[in-house]
């Protein structure tokens, strides 16, 4: 190990010293190997992306909200896809919730998160240079884009995007005749996806290999920030499922264009009978979610992560059960695999089946009810301070107790029965999902925006920005659960067809009126992010006063991150506030013999242990200094 | 003139959070407060967290009680009401957690808000109560499943040998429905004999077949079992009938059921809802193109008398048009492959 780093170190530092005369824009912004500099790319690819997901969903909330409003002042925009009265053609609207729930779970939480986060925070609170190969991981940012440029084009064909729900089950998807976007559109989607899953992988495999091959000298599994932890196992799934989801999307290619029959039977439509038999639609759903649902704590883990190292940050405290948080973690990356049939209790699949799922599904909850009761108590007696960071932190918590505790009822197959595709669902996975892990988006990008840009972003801009946002997010998805209850199925395009739930015009209207306010203020974000980028204040190098090695770098790190020696670590992440210490801080990289006045019996034993490795490292130093 | 109002709408908003921008930056330069570990604002965003506890708290509570009964749909099922008890023994048991947690997560901001002088505890495990908190939800959880468990063995248990059968059948964007007539048996179906005027597909080679009728409502029996026989022709589509508490999807080329006992008929429910225009309803949910907000069947349910009396009226598929017994007796020919143009 040590030779290793010697020779990383040297390859790294000689990079560093080639970087500072020869960079040029586009080795610099565009085609990088700074893991630093992809990160960015990614935070920015999937700020685009947010915008446009959420612009998409205020032209259906605009729909569900306002039936009888002409949108004709979109028509320079929708052109087409608004009838002569100014109204959205039904069509249309189920591609606008397709290409919105596409959007959002994959390019902005699925890249946009992990894709920015891993990225940035991987190699810098592990102590590393970069990632594994630098190559793969430029690699995997332009299969995110390439993917990216063809999901936009898929938006303004003539026949439009993919209008399948985001599921796009076939054979709604396989056939033209039933829907026009499952034309050259899904065709779009399916090659889009499969760029995507390349860069998913490549960076998966990249995350992995730099956090089993590349920590620094000290930086044991016992050592690593939780975000560390998060990101690995998120890479872990996502490794295992992504490629699921590639069989099932290669099955869907050849039904739609070589006439094969994995998932078409018995089918007549448009006046004729399909020559297909034998397929099975089911079976699509269950390769589909076998990605699902693992997908969707690809989506949550680097957000819950972000959320402990923030939290026990600025609670100036460590985080309530290290251990327990991570075999938590642990336990849900398992169960992740062994739930995703409860997404089909009603699909028609073997009730037993239902049973069986349904039992695995409520234990899942468990690990998950430990992570909060876990949050809880690190706040509990803390020191709290509230960056803009630690307030989205504590919005997750909310907004993932909030969304998880529906869970239970819709985990319960009899109970799903009635809530299955309704508003109860929408309102259920927004909250615990989307909602939550994009506010892991937000308190990450306001607490490791000094370490990107060197410069703080505004804290006045992002509490009211946090307030809008928190208040906004219950005011959408709250009302919903009781549309939901009510029975109302979801991916309708409008309410009034039916007697038992004609009645939601008010709470739609209300909930389309804060989604519009929501998405506004998404653009005092957008504002205080670019406006920070060049104008904000100058940060100082730790300003959180964290403990973690990101900060022990300079401002604005180069390639390869420390100028000197990557520096070796000696204790846990979460030493705040220990008793006898001076500051209310003692980041990883200070020795335990350096405090023997805070250190706990068991530390005081390892000191001997210490001793000697900082004195092997003495002598890697002196190796290295004769070599120049 | 309303883009030009909407520009300008705009432009004034942001020169607004500008100088607000502008001048709470300065203001904090001047009285150094960025050089401060936690400003004035910390305290203000410790005692919004309190408000918006207890002002979200009220309008939770307001609204669910408020509308409850616009809500809470009657249930119109046997399964129904143990389904709809669960659901509420569920609220009740994650309503308690939401409560309990909520108020620590909103509180503890407000406590424990930083103070310079104070130390934060330091806290870092305690194995006893990680065990508390991992067997509690364990148990409770554990009740909740085993009780859903049953409910749902029982829901999907086959169907009653004297069950009334009804043969519902999903296309876009309707519902079409076929009774088995007086043997009680519904005849074969083949899709390849789908036609105009045979949209059900249905073999009349099958003597099975010769008495099924079709009818434009569900009309089922009150008290007795029922059991929907479902499938599609087309996309996957799923049967919701909300009072029912009733839901399963119609997917082409595999047959699926749903058995109920339904509690009340269309008559008493006008009454007990007050409505006179009501109607059980069965809507679609599972998306299947663009008119699937609009799939909508009327079932309705009657005393077993009237039952038995309007079944006996019915006239079958082939007492309506005659020739259907002649025709097809060959499944005709299928459609070339055509899946390759235009993708």
């Amino acid at each position: 190990m040590s030779t290793a780093s010697v020779a990383n170190h040297d390859v790294a530092h000689d990079d560093h010293h080639d970087h500072e005369h020869h960079d040029n824009f586009v080795t610099k912004y565009l085609f990088t190997t700074d893991h630093k500099m992809i990160g960015k790319q990614f935070l920015v690819t999937g700020i685009f992306w947010a915008i446009i997901g959420g612009f998409l969903s205020i032209l259906f909330r605009l729909q569900l909200g306002f039936p009888d409003m002409s949108l004709e002042f979109l028509r320079p925009l929708l052109g087409g896809w608004l009838d002569e009265a100014g109204k959205l053609d039904p069509t249309f609207y189920l591609a606008l919730v397709t290409m919105h729930g596409t959007i959002m779970v994959f390019f902005v939480l699925t890249a946009g998160l992990s894709g920015t986060f891993s990225n940035f925070l991987i190699p810098l609170q592990i102590g590393a240079r970069d990632m594994a190969s630098g190559f793969m991981n430029m690699l995997s940012y332009w299969f995110f884009f390439l993917s990216g440029v063809i999901m936009f084009i898929s938006l303004f064909i003539p026949t439009g995007p993919a209008g399948g729900g985001w599921v796009v089950y076939p054979p709604l998807s396989a056939l033209e005749q039933a829907i026009p976007g499952s034309g050259l559109g899904m065709t779009l989607w399916l090659v889009a996806m499969t760029c995507f899953i390349a860069s998913s992988l490549l960076g998966g495999i990249n995350y992995i290999t730099t956090v089993i091959n590349l920590r620094t000298k000290g930086m044991s599994f016992s050592r690593l920030p939780l975000t560390i932890w998060a990101f690995f196992l998120t890479a872990v799934i996502g490794l295992l499922s992504f490629p699921v989801l590639v069989a099932a999307a290669l099955l869907l290619i050849f039904d739609r264009s070589f006439g094969t029959s994995f998932y078409l039977a018995d089918i007549y439509i448009n006046g004729e009978a399909l020559p297909n038999t034998g397929g099975s639609p089911v079976l699509y759903q269950h390769l589909f979610w076998f990605l699902g649902h693992p997908e969707v704590y690809i989506v949550l883990l680097p957000a819950l992560g972000i959320t402990s190292e923030v939290i026990a940050t600025n609670s100036r405290k460590p985080i309530f059960g290290y251990k327990a948080m991570i075999i938590s973690m642990l336990g849900i990356t398992i169960l992740s695999f062994i739930v995703w049939a409860h997404h089909m209790f009603v699909s028609g699949m073997n009730p037993f089946l239902g049973s069986i799922f349904m039992f695995l599904t409520l234990i899942i909850a468990v690990p998950s009810a430990v992570k909060v009761f876990n949050y809880l108590t690190t706040l509990w007696r803390g020191n709290l301070i509230f960056t803009p960071a630690m307030l989205f932190s504590i919005g997750l918590v909310s907004f993932f107790i909030s969304g998880g505790l529906t869970g239970i009822f819709l985990g319960n197959s009899a109970i799903d029965i009635q809530l299955h595709d309704t508003y109860f669902v929408v309102a259920h996975f927004h909250l615990v999902m989307g909602s939550a892990s994009f506010f892991g988006l937000l308190a990450g990008v306001y607490h490791w925006f000094p370490k990107m840009f060197g410069r703080m972003m505004d804290a006045k801009l992002g509490y009211v920005h946090f307030w809008l946002t928190f208040i906004g997010v219950y005011m959408v998805f709250f009302p919903m659960h009781y549309i939901g209850i009510a029975g109302f199925p979801r991916r309708y395009y409008s309410w009034t067809n039916f007697e038992f739930a004609n009645m939601y015009t008010d709470l739609n209207m209300f909930v389309s009126a804060a989604a519009i306010i929501t998405f506004a203020a998404q653009f005092i974000f957008l504002f205080n992010f670019f406006y920070s980028m060049y104008r904000g204040r100058k940060a100082t190098l730790n300003p959180w006063r964290s403990n973690t090695l990101e900060w022990t770098t300079p401002l604005h790190p180069g390639h390869g991150n420390w100028p000197g020696e990557i520096p070796a670590v000696y204790r846990w992440p979460y030493d705040y506030s220990k008793p006898g210490a001076a500051e209310d801080f003692i980041p990883q990289t200070v020795p335990l013999s350096a405090t023997p006045e805070s250190n706990l019996p068991h530390e005081q034993e390892q000191v001997k242990l210490e001793m000697e490795i900082m004195k092997e490292e003495a002598e890697v130093l002196v190796a290295n200094e004769s070599k120049h | 003139m309303y883009g030009f109002l909407i520009g300008v709408g705009v432009l004034l908003l942001l020169s607004i959070i500008w100088m607000v921008y502008r001048i709470q930056t300065l203001v904090s330069v001047v009285k150094g407060s960025d050089k401060q570990i936690a400003t004035g604002s910390n305290k203000v965003n410790a005692i919004m967290f309190i408000l918006f506890l207890l002002v979200t708290g009220f309008l939770m509570f307001w609204y669910s009680i408020k509308e409850f009964d616009n809500y809470e749909l009657p249930v119109a099922s046997e399964h129904g009401v143990i389904t709809d008890s669960l659901f509420w023994i569920t609220m009740a048991v994650t309503g308690i957690v939401f409560l309990i947690t909520h108020v620590l997560l909103f509180i503890f901001p407000y406590k424990y808000q930083y103070k310079e002088d104070r130390k934060a505890t330091f806290y870092p495990d305690n194995n006893k109560l990680e065990i508390i908190w991992t067997i509690v939800p364990g148990i409770v959880l554990a009740g909740l499943v085993i009780s859903g468990w049953i409910a749902w063995s029982d829901i999907t248990a086959p169907a009653p040998e004297n069950a009334h059968v009804v043969e519902i059948m999903g296309s876009q964007f309707q519902w079409d429905v076929r009774y088995p007539g007086k043997d009680q048996v519904l005849g074969d179906y083949d899709y390849r004999l789908t036609s105009a005027i045979n949209i059900h597909g249905v073999d009349f080679t099958d003597k099975n077949s010769a008495d099924d009728f079709p009818s434009p409502r569900v009309v089922i029996p009150k008290g007795e079992p029922v059991l929907f026989k479902i499938r599609a022709r087309d996309v996957l589509h799923s049967v919701f009938a909300p009072h029912m508490r009733l839901k399963m999807d119609a997917v082409p080329g595999m047959p699926t059921r749903f058995w109920f006992v339904p509690t009340k008929t269309t008559a008493e429910m006008r009454v007990e809802t007050g409505n006179p225009e009501f109607e059980y309803e069965i809507a679609c949910t599972e998306i299947c193109g663009r008119g699937h907000f609009s799939m909508k069947k009327i079932i309705e349910v009657v005393e077993p008398a009237e039952y038995q009396k309007w079944y006996a009226e019915q006239k079958s598929f082939i007492q309506m048009n005659p020739a259907l017994a002649d025709v097809q007796t060959e499944p005709k020919e299928v459609a070339e492959v055509q899946l390759s143009e235009g993708n």
